[in-house]
C-alpha cells in the first residue's frame, strides 16, 4: 500500500475535524457572524444558535442547559473547575484537595499553583492497572477536603477510572467532584446524575470539533466564580464573545460522540486488537494499563530496547503520526510521568509508544502501521546497546 | 511547540554512518544508561597513532543516533591526537545546529568517543587520565541529572 497521506494513530492528541461538524459551522463563519450579545437580528440569530447547542448538549447528558459553561477547551475547563471549588473551600477554612498521580498537567499544574497559596493535595496512587482504589480515596478525604479532581480516561493509557464508585464516596463525605472526562465523552456512556459528578470538563477537538472550544458542565449547586472577568457571557461566569460557530460545531460533535458510542467502539475495537496483536508479538513489548478497564481506541505500549522519539521519528518518515507518553519532544528530558505512576521503569518508560484510533481509522492503516512498524524497531534495536543487554540478560542501570 | 531538528540531523539519523561492532577491537567505551534514555557505545580499531575504524551502537533519541554518527565520521582515519581535540560543538556544528535540549546528546558523543580511547590506554598499561581526562557521565542516580551532569 503506497501512503502519500498521514496514517493519523494519534487521536488522543486530537481529532480531525467531521464533515457534518464543519458543515454545521459554516454558516456562522460566514454570513452568521452576529455577536451573540448585540440587540439586532444578526445578534439575536447567534444568540438563538448559542442556546440551541447549550441545550443540545444538555439534552445529550441528561442534565439542564444552565448547568453548562462554555470554555475555550480543557485546560480552561479543569482550572476553573478546581480553581473556582478551591477558593469556594476556602472560604469555609477547607485547604486540602485530593487527586491522583497521573492526572493531565492542566490539573497537576493548577494544583501546584494552588499549592503556593497554602493548599495541601494528597496524590492517590494508580498501581499497575493504572486505576486508582476506593479505599484510597475514602482514606484520603478528611474534613479539610475541598475538592476531589479524578480524571474519567487516563490520556495517556486509556484507563477507565471507577467514576461511579468515586462520585459515589464524595457525596456521602460531602465534597465536590470534578472529572477531566476530555478522554471519556465518545468512548463511553457517560450518566453524569447517576455518576454524581459535580462538575465534569470536556473539550471539543478531542470530539472532531474544533479547537479551542469545549465545556464545562457545573451542577447548578455549584456556581463557579469565573476565571476570566470581563462581560457577562455565560450567565455572568465567563466573559468573551462567544465562538458561535465552535459552539456549533461542539454541539453537533457531542450529540454524535454520545449517540455513537455502540458504534465507535464495534468500529475500533477489532482493529484496536489486531494492532495490539500485532504489536505483541514484536516481543519484549508490553502493554501498559492492561489489567485495568480500557477504552477501546487507546493503546500505550513499550517497546523494550528501543528510546521512544527514535520510534516516532522513524514512523513520521512513513507517514505515521503517533506519539509516546514520553514528554521528550516537548521539552522536558523526563519520561512519562503517567508511565512512572503506574510503577513502569525508566528505561521501560522511555521506549513508550501510544497508538489512539477513531471511528476514521481504517483497517488498511492497521494493517499499513503492522507492516511498516516491525522493521523499525528490528533496525533500531540492532542498533541498541540496551538490546544487547536485554537479549543477553546483562544487568543494566 | 514541536521540536525541529535539521536536515542534516534526519538525514544521520535516518542513514546512520558507521553503525555496528568492531570484532576485536582495541578500545570499547560506553557511555549513558538506560534510565537517562541514552546509551553509546564506540569501538575502535586503532593502528599506531591513527584511528583506522570506528562503529557504534546507540539506544537513544534522534539527537543521540545522530551525534553518535556524526561524531564517528569525524574521527574515521584520524589521527588520535587529532581524535583527543574532538569536542562536542564541533559535532553540533556539522550537524547544523541541535536544539538546545538536545545539546547534551553532543556532550554524550565526545564522552563516548573518550571512553573508548581510554580504554585502549588502559589496555596498553597506560594512564589515560592525563592524556584523555575524566569521562563525564550521566548520573543515573537522579533523573533530573541525566542531561544536567553536562552542563558542570
Amino acid at each position: 500500500m503506497e501512503q502519500q497521506e498521514t496514517i493519523y494513530f494519534d487521536n488522543a492528541a486530537t481529532t480531525q475535524i467531521s464533515g457534518d461538524v464543519l458543515d454545521s459551522m459554516m454558516f456562522w463563519l460566514t454570513k452568521g457572524y452576529g455577536n451573540a450579545s448585540s440587540i439586532y437580528r444578526l445578534g439575536r440569530e447567534a444568540d438563538t444558535a448559542l442556546a440551541k447547542a447549550r441545550s443540545d448538549i444538555a439534552a445529550a447528558l441528561g442534565v439542564q442547559s444552565g448547568e453548562i459553561f462554555f470554555t475555550s477547551g480543557g485546560s480552561e475547563g479543569d482550572n476553573w473547575a478546581i480553581k473556582s471549588l478551591a477558593k469556594a473551600g476556602q472560604a469555609k477554612g477547607k485547604n486540602h484537595i485530593v487527586t491522583s498521580l497521573f492526572e493531565h498537567h492542566a490539573v497537576l499544574h493548577a494544583l501546584d499553583s494552588l499549592k503556593k497559596d497554602g493548599f495541601e493535595v494528597t496524590y492517590l496512587p494508580v498501581y499497575e492497572n493504572g486505576t486508582v482504589r476506593i479505599a484510597d480515596l475514602e482514606a484520603a478525604i478528611t474534613d479539610k477536603t475541598a475538592l476531589v479532581t479524578i480524571m474519567y480516561v487516563n490520556n495517556e493509557v486509556g484507563t477507565i477510572q471507577p467514576i461511579e464508585q468515586i462520585g459515589a464516596v464524595c457525596a456521602a463525605k460531602n465534597v465536590p467532584f470534578h472529572t477531566d472526562a476530555v478522554q471519556a465523552v465518545g468512548n463511553l456512556p457517560i450518566d453524569i446524575k447517576k455518576s454524581r459528578i459535580g462538575l465534569m470538563t470536556v473539550s471539543g477537538h478531542k470530539l472532531h470539533a474544533q479547537k479551542g472550544v469545549g465545556f464545562l458542565y457545573a451542577d447548578k449547586r455549584y456556581k463557579p466564580a469565573p476565571l476570566i472577568d470581563g462581560g457577562a457571557q455565560e450567565r455572568g461566569r465567563r466573559a468573551g464573545t462567544e465562538n458561535i460557530a465552535g459552539i456549533v460545531g461542539l454541539a453537533k460533535a457531542v450529540v454524535f460522540a454520545t449517540e455513537n458510542v455502540a458504534n465507535k467502539r464495534a468500529h475500533i475495537q477489532p482493529l484496536a486488537d489486531k494492532l495490539k496483536h500485532g504489536v505483541l508479538s514484536l516481543g519484549h513489548v508490553d502493554l501498559n494499563g492492561e489489567g485495568g478497564e480500557r477504552i477501546s481506541g487507546t493503546l500505550n505500549f513499550c517497546i523494550q530496547g528501543v528510546e521512544a522519539e527514535s520510534l516516532l521519528l522513524s514512523l513520521d518518515m512513513k507517514r505515521i503520526a503517533a506519539s509516546s507518553g514520553s514528554a521528550c519532544t516537548s521539552g522536558s528530558l523526563d519520561p512519562s510521568h503517567v508511565l512512572l505512576s503506574m510503577g513502569i521503569p525508566h528505561w521501560k518508560a522511555n521506549g513508550s509508544l501510544r497508538l489512539s484510533l477513531s471511528e476514521y481509522t481504517t483497517e488498511a492503516e492497521v494493517d499499513y502501521f503492522l507492516q511498516v512498524f516491525p522493521p523499525i524497531v528490528e533496525r533500531l534495536r540492532e542498533n541498541s546497546p540496551l538490546w544487547e543487554k536485554i537479549v543477553k540478560e546483562i544487568p543494566f542501570k | 511547540m514541536a521540536m525541529m531538528y535539521s536536515e542534516k540531523v534526519m538525514e544521520h539519523f535516518s542513514n546512520p554512518r558507521n553503525v555496528g561492532e568492531i570484532e576485536n577491537a582495541d578500545g570499547v567505551g560506553e557511555v549513558g544508561n538506560a534510565k537517562c534514555g541514552d546509551i553509546m557505545k564506540i569501538y575502535m580499531k586503532i593502528n599506531g597513532d591513527t584511528v583506522e575504524d570506528v562503529k557504534f551502537k546507540t539506544f537513544g533519541c534522534g539527537a543521540a543516533i545522530a551525534t553518535s554518527s556524526m561524531a564517528t565520521e569525524l574521527i574515521k582515519g584520524k589521527k588520535i591526537d587529532d581524535v583527543l581535540k574532538l569536542t562536542n560543538k564541533a559535532v553540533v556544528e556539522a550537524l547544523d545546529g541541535l536544539p538546545s535540549i538536545k545539546l547534551h546528546c553532543s556532550v554524550l558523543a565526545e564522552q563516548a568517543v573518550k571512553s573508548a580511547l581510554s580504554d585502549y590506554y588502559r589496555r596498553q598499561g597506560i594512564d589515560p587520565v592525563p592524556i584523555v581526562g575524566e569521562i563525564v557521565d550521566e548520573d543515573e542516580t537522579d533523573i533530573g541529572s541525566c542531561a544536567l551532569a553536562f552542563s558542570k
